[in-house]
């Protein structure tokens, strides 16, 4: 049982057996072995709460799930790395700013960690994180709104994966390289130079800690491996963070087979104090770049995309003090630090025990010098001089670990399809449950704290097979919830997600919810073109362009009828939503769009750019339900033939301007 | 046993209660103009025509003044539990929002109504 965990079907026998057993000893008792407990745990009656925030990547949908627990009900996409058309996010001309990058307009990404900041080491409720892997950039969320209010792009970084991973006052986010790639002359190098040229990069990006705003303030240059996950440290560890790193064979090719040849791959544990300290002593290299910084003003309702010119780099190489290697068994994945910031936990995912290494102890060996050489310059420690004791057998494929309020960790096991709870100080395995199937990270809700909220671990997984209705040969992405408040950890709950739910983090509602905004005031609207009352709408020609200063509210849009528009022109629909209470966003919607729909939130105005091809009459309508008369929230623009005379002209009801 | 519904006292429901008038204040009214114009014109005007909601004409007359201050402050209640308020929306379908107005925008707003129909009543008397 401890190394070869039950196959589902046999489990179910057992079950079975089991159920059956306490039908004929102790009636009384079936309904709480039966399912009736766990329903009781996950009813949220109608019209109530849910007890915690649950955010979930949405892998290559590029957005955020937010979901409530226990009910595992959606609440919310919200939209950060894609392109969204239902909310205009990335086709509104306020939003499209948000997706550029050093490579032009990037209207989809790919991702993997969503971070909640943190004071203290504690969910703080007031952002959330999210790397981008693809073109490597982290976005910030803003809880009060529930919107992606900047992305950074991180230069010198191939496949951003190891990434925000927050320190514990939210100092930094981290972005790291999972592929190395070669940076002298001008990156023009053959791949079959990768052992020589081939370097990766750990970037540090500063967050302000009143406005939330991000800055690159330096990277690392580190060896040319594969850098994986992360976690900083915390408490005792404040002031290092830690990296798992896979291909110490510096493979470039074929890596399924050529980077798993080593016994033992490598933590990277590293200083970010000292890296200030030697930052502040001017020992930085300036490196020309070029890289998109994104930021949303709340006030303008406009987004801006600055191309960012240079950056520090910091060559570890020559910097004692900042980076230490520790070897790991096979090809470690998740990298993860216990509550009390002296553990450090690594998955080895071909490796058949999880190493726990001690952060005084890996103190102590810097001291003593407990080196067996070094990697690339970078010293390495000795593993027994590192490690505080290991996990044995504890399954198959180890990913990641979390942690409850008492001590205990929970590592997820994609190959045996399981969760494990062990004691991180005995090192003892408690208990294992089946997940439904492959699990690859896993929740505990602040369950990467100082003090996690031990009452649920939830199963994300990579595989649903035969749990959901089918839907063709694609099946929905799943997670599972599990009660981890007793001895035994109990499922509860299967509930499907959006994308590949590659990681989440979760908190108790309250922590969120004192952030919250209802709606955005207009008196504090500075858009350029906004119309915060109806007799500022207005219709303007400049040139080509064509603007229309538009209000909407229950149920009509001012102005409604627009004439004098010629075919070549561009039409911007600057959209003001006039309502001041919660919950009442307008649509917007003109035929023959090419890009979205506009979806306005009180306070806010927004802008659709709308190219007219041919001559008529042109509806448009609200389409986001707003009352009794929503139907009649309508209008028409009408378009004449390129060189003709028709007046500009507009109104709504009787009242005709020009 | 049904209950008998509380007695209508014609203030509605909300904050503001026996509200008296002083003589119009004409500052106070200007500065009501402002807040309508931004916050109200969208649905209501001052005439006696209907747009979303009701024309406000005769307003001040119709109604006593706690009842305008609680409409304007707390119409969601309003058009739950107070029969004139319910009545009107069965009337205009349209649920009338909070448009984030303060107390003191509320009575900026009703002395501006008050203003608007004394004005109407000159020119009924011409």
């Amino acid at each position: 049982m401890k190394s070869k965990p039950m196959k589902p079907v046999f489990s179910f026998v057992i079950a079975l057996v089991a159920i059956g057993l306490l039908i004929s000893c102790k009636p009384k008792k079936v309904d709480s072995a039966l399912s009736g407990d766990a329903a009781k745990k996950v009813y949220v009656a109608p019209g109530k709460y849910d007890e915690v925030y649950l955010f979930t990547s949405g892998g290559f949908s590029g957005q955020v799930g937010v979901y409530g627990l226990p009910s595992g009900r959606m609440l919310k996409q919200v939209p950060v790395f894609s392109q969204d058309a239902e909310t205009g996010w990335g086709y509104s001309e306020e939003t499209k700013p948000m997706l550029m990058t050093s490579h032009g307009y990037t209207p989809w990404d790919d991702s993997h960690h969503p971070q909640l900041s943190r004071t203290e080491g504690q969910d703080d409720g007031r952002w959330l994180f999210i790397n981008a892997n693809n073109t490597p950039r982290i976005a910030r969320m803003d809880l009060g709104v529930f919107k992606t209010r900047e992305i950074i792009e991180l230069p010198n970084c191939g496949g951003n994966h190891a990434s925000p991973f927050t320190t514990q006052n939210t100092e930094y986010v981290v972005g790291a390289s999972r592929f190395s790639v070669p940076y002298d002359k001008d990156g023009d190098a053959s791949i079959a130079e990768y052992k020589d040229k081939f370097k990766g990069t750990i970037s540090f990006v500063k967050v302000d800690k009143e406005s939330g705003r991000m800055n690159l303030n330096f990277q690392l240059l580190v060896p040319g491996v594969d850098y994986d996950l992360s976690r900083a440290g915390k408490a005792v560890s404040d002031g290092w963070v830690f990296f798992s790193c896979y291909n110490s064979e510096k493979a470039h090719t074929l890596l399924e087979v050529n980077a798993s040849q080593r016994d033992k791959d490598f933590i990277m544990a590293v200083n970010w104090k000292k890296a200030e300290e030697y930052l502040t002593q001017g020992k930085a290299q300036k490196w020309a770049a070029n890289y998109a910084h994104n930021v949303y003003d709340e006030k303008t309702h406009t987004a801006t995309s600055t191309m960012e010119k240079e950056v520090n780099v910091l060559d570890v190489k020559g910097l004692p003090g900042i980076c230490y290697f520790i070897p790991c068994p096979k090809s470690p994945h998740g990298c993860d630090v216990d509550p009390t910031g002296e553990y450090i936990c690594a998955s080895g995912k071909l490796a058949a025990v999880i190493p726990v290494y001690s952060f005084s102890k890996i103190q102590k060996a810097i001291a003593d010098k407990a080196f067996d050489g070094d990697f690339d310059g970078v010293p390495v420690i000795k593993y027994e001089a590192a490690l505080d004791g290991e996990v044995e057998k504890p399954g198959l494929g180890p990913l990641h670990t979390e942690f409850d309020d008492k001590g205990n960790a929970y590592t997820s096991f994609f190959v045996s399809s399981e969760i494990v709870k062990w004691n991180v100080k005995t090192k003892q395995i408690l208990d294992r449950v089946p997940t439904y199937y492959s699990i690859g990270h896993l929740c505990v809700p602040m369950g990467d704290n100082i003090h996690p909220y031990g009452k649920y671990v939830i199963a994300l997984n990579k595989i649903t097979k035969d749990r959901y209705l089918p839907t063709g040969p694609e099946l929905t992405q799943s997670a599972q919830l599990y009660d981890i408040s007793g001895d035994k950890m109990q499922l509860l709950l299967d509930f499907p997600t959006i994308g590949e739910p590659h990681y989440a983090q979760a908190c108790p509602a309250d922590i969120v919810r004192k952030h919250e905004v209802k709606f955005y005031k207009l008196d504090s609207n500075n858009h350029k073109y906004a119309a915060k009352q109806e007799k500022d709408a207005n219709v303007v020609r400049i040139g080509n362009d064509v603007h229309v200063y538009a209000t909407a509210i229950r149920s009509h849009f001012t102005p409604d009828n627009i004439e004098g528009v010629k075919v070549g022109d561009n039409v911007y629909f600057h959209i003001t939503n006039l309502e001041q209470d919660w919950d009442v966003p307008h649509g917007f919607a003109v035929k023959g769009a090419n890009n979205s729909e506009l979806l306005v939130l009180p306070g806010e105005t927004s802008t659709l750019k709308w190219t007219p091809d041919h001559a008529g009459v042109f509806p448009m309508y609200c389409t986001d339900f707003c009352s009794a008369l929503h139907q009649e929230m309508q209008g028409y623009i009408r378009v004449s033939p390129a060189g003709t005379n028709t007046a500009l002209k507009f109104s709504t009801g009787e009242e005709e301007k020009k | 046993m049904v209950q008998d519904e509380p007695k209508d006292d014609g203030q509605g429901i909300g904050k503001f209660k026996d509200i008296t008038f002083a003589a119009l204040d004409e500052k106070l009214a200007e500065q009501g103009k402002a807040v309508f114009e931004a916050k109200c014109t969208a649905c209501h005007k001052t005439t006696d025509q209907k747009v979303v909601g009701p024309g406000l004409k005769g307003v001040t007359t119709r109604r006593q003044a706690a009842w305008i201050l609680n409409m304007v402050t707390n119409p969601v209640e309003m058009t739950q539990k107070d029969p004139t308020a319910k009545g009107l929306l069965a009337e205009h379908l349209t649920q009338m929002t909070f448009q984030d107005v303060s107390d003191d925008q509320a009575k900026q707003i009703l002395e501006y109504l008050r203003q608007n129909d004394a004005a109407g009543a000159e020119e009924a008397k011409k």
